[in-house]
């Protein structure tokens, strides 16, 4: 196929979700064709769409192939899909690539260590038994993503960059805005402008009376400018708000319809990669011409490596549709690959641990309130998640 | 028994190798990888195999 193609005889890209956490079933037919499938976006433009797990692997580790969205041909598959460059917000480090990248990699991921991270466990702890005894003072019913799963990280991100506690709900009511189905345009620009001009007052009270957080050991560290780390803020806000929130949410439902819940290293990588919420996330462009999968790609051709397609390819995960928490699910790329994997990974996995751990321990008489069916998925968004989860006990 | 070595200037400190082979990884305080065993065998020879197929930066190398 070549670029000349009409659009009219591509496939239509972005696909859905069908009536369950599944990838969308075309990828099972695009797997199975030689090289890569051309697919055309509501604007008309084309992109290459990978949906084996070994080229997935390869298109976010070869240098030829860019993230940042100032190169031509860059995909744009909607307003709200598409990163901004690091031009636009200075920081937004997942728009650039290697070297330019490395500094910010550098300076951030002493911050996420392993050992880092298990300290946390004490604090993501009391935020998450904090929301439970919330829960269980409002009654016998939650809506669970509103009242649990966007809660406890965005508490979780407060808490990790240094955000006092007295401002903690207004920090929280403003995430909120930015991920809620129901918010207005105006309402998500209004709440993600005062964020900015919150995180900007922040740095620069760290600046003079530092403390013990990311915020003041990175103005300490010196490698990012104050403004470079107002966008490395939002930044780890927004990567790490509604996906870490959608897994809690989908990891929930996927255990409870287990006969006996089990929460263990391996049962989270399998809900990782089960659910791939992030399947949309990594849109990349081709700067030099390079072949995948025996599929040549010119410069300036826009790549969606489509990790569903990945963590489902039955290459790689036998019954990928099945969820298995005895199976070593590790390999798969929930997280992404390459330089750009997700630098908050190890912080989700403690998240979801904890949030599992703690609400069925407390609640073990906790159920879904709605016959499955009707549960409302986040099927056309970018990232795949459940728009509410009513539960009961 | 294997031979481990790894690229530190590859290496993005993502920890994977830490989580999946802890008796022969580690990461120093600024977050990049350290080898703890050179030389492992038996199951430790098995994590560190598995280490070096999830690291995403490619950054390990496994000599027979």
């Amino acid at each position: 196929m070549t670029s000349t193609d009409a659009a009219a005889d591509l496939v239509p890209f972005m696909m859905r979700r069908p009536g369950a956490p599944f990838p969308p079933p075309e990828y099972e037919d695009f797997r199975t064709k030689p090289g890569l499938v051309k697919a055309a976006l509501p604007s008309g433009e084309t992109v290459w769409l990978v949906t084996r797990h070994e080229e997935v692997r390869e298109v976010l580790t070869d240098p030829r192939i860019s993230s940042n969205p100032n190169h031509e041909g860059f995909p744009r598959p909607s307003r709200t899909v598409g990163a901004p460059s690091a031009d636009d917000v200075p920081g937004w480090f997942v728009s650039l690539d290697p070297p330019d990248h490395n500094r910010f990699r550098k300076a951030l991921i002493p911050e996420f260590t392993v050992r880092r991270i298990r300290s946390l466990r004490p604090a993501v702890e009391e935020i998450v038994d904090r929301a439970i005894d919330q829960m269980q003072a409002n009654g016998n019913t939650a809506e669970l993503v509103e009242d649990f799963s966007l809660t406890v990280p965005s508490l979780v991100i407060s808490s990790l960059l240094g955000v006092p506690k007295v401002d903690r709900d207004f920090f929280e009511e403003k995430t909120k805005v930015l991920v809620t189905l129901t918010s207005t345009d105006e309402e998500r620009d209004k709440a993600s402008e005062h964020l900015l001009r919150y995180i900007n007052r922040l740095i620069t009270i760290k600046s003079k009376r530092p403390g013990d957080d990311l915020i003041s050991r990175l103005l300490q560290g010196g490698l990012l400018t104050p403004q470079e780390l107002s966008g490395v803020s939002m930044l780890l806000l927004i990567a790490g708000h509604e996906t870490t929130a959608n897994n809690i949410s989908l990891g929930v439902v996927t255990l409870l319809q287990q006969k006996q819940w089990i929460s263990d290293d391996r049962a989270i990588e399998e809900l990782l990669r089960y659910h791939s919420v992030a399947d949309l996330v990594a849109l990349r462009v081709a700067i030099e011409d390079v072949e995948i999968g025996g599929q040549l790609v010119r410069a300036g051709e826009g790549i969606v490596p489509l990790v569903a397609g990945a963590n489902h390819d039955p290459e790689m995960f036998e019954r990928p549709h099945e969820f298995d928490p005895s199976r070593s699910a590790t390999g798969h790329v929930a997280f992404g690959y390459g330089v750009h994997q997700c630098l908050g990974q190890n912080l989700v996995r403690l998240e979801m641990d904890v949030a599992y751990r703690c609400l069925f321990n407390r609640i073990p008489s906790l159920e879904v309130a709605v016959p499955l069916e009707e549960l409302r998925f986040k099927y056309d968004g970018v990232l795949f998640g459940l728009h509410a989860l009513p539960v009961r006990w | 028994m294997a031979r481990i070595s790894v690229d530190t200037g590859k290496c993005i400190g993502s920890a994977q190798c830490v989580l999946a082979a802890p008796d022969v990884f580690d990461q120093d305080d600024d977050g990049f990888v350290t080898v703890l065993d050179s030389a492992p065998s038996g199951e430790a020879e098995a994590t560190a195999r598995t280490a070096r197929g999830i690291c995403p930066a490619q950054a390990i190398t496994v000599q027979d």
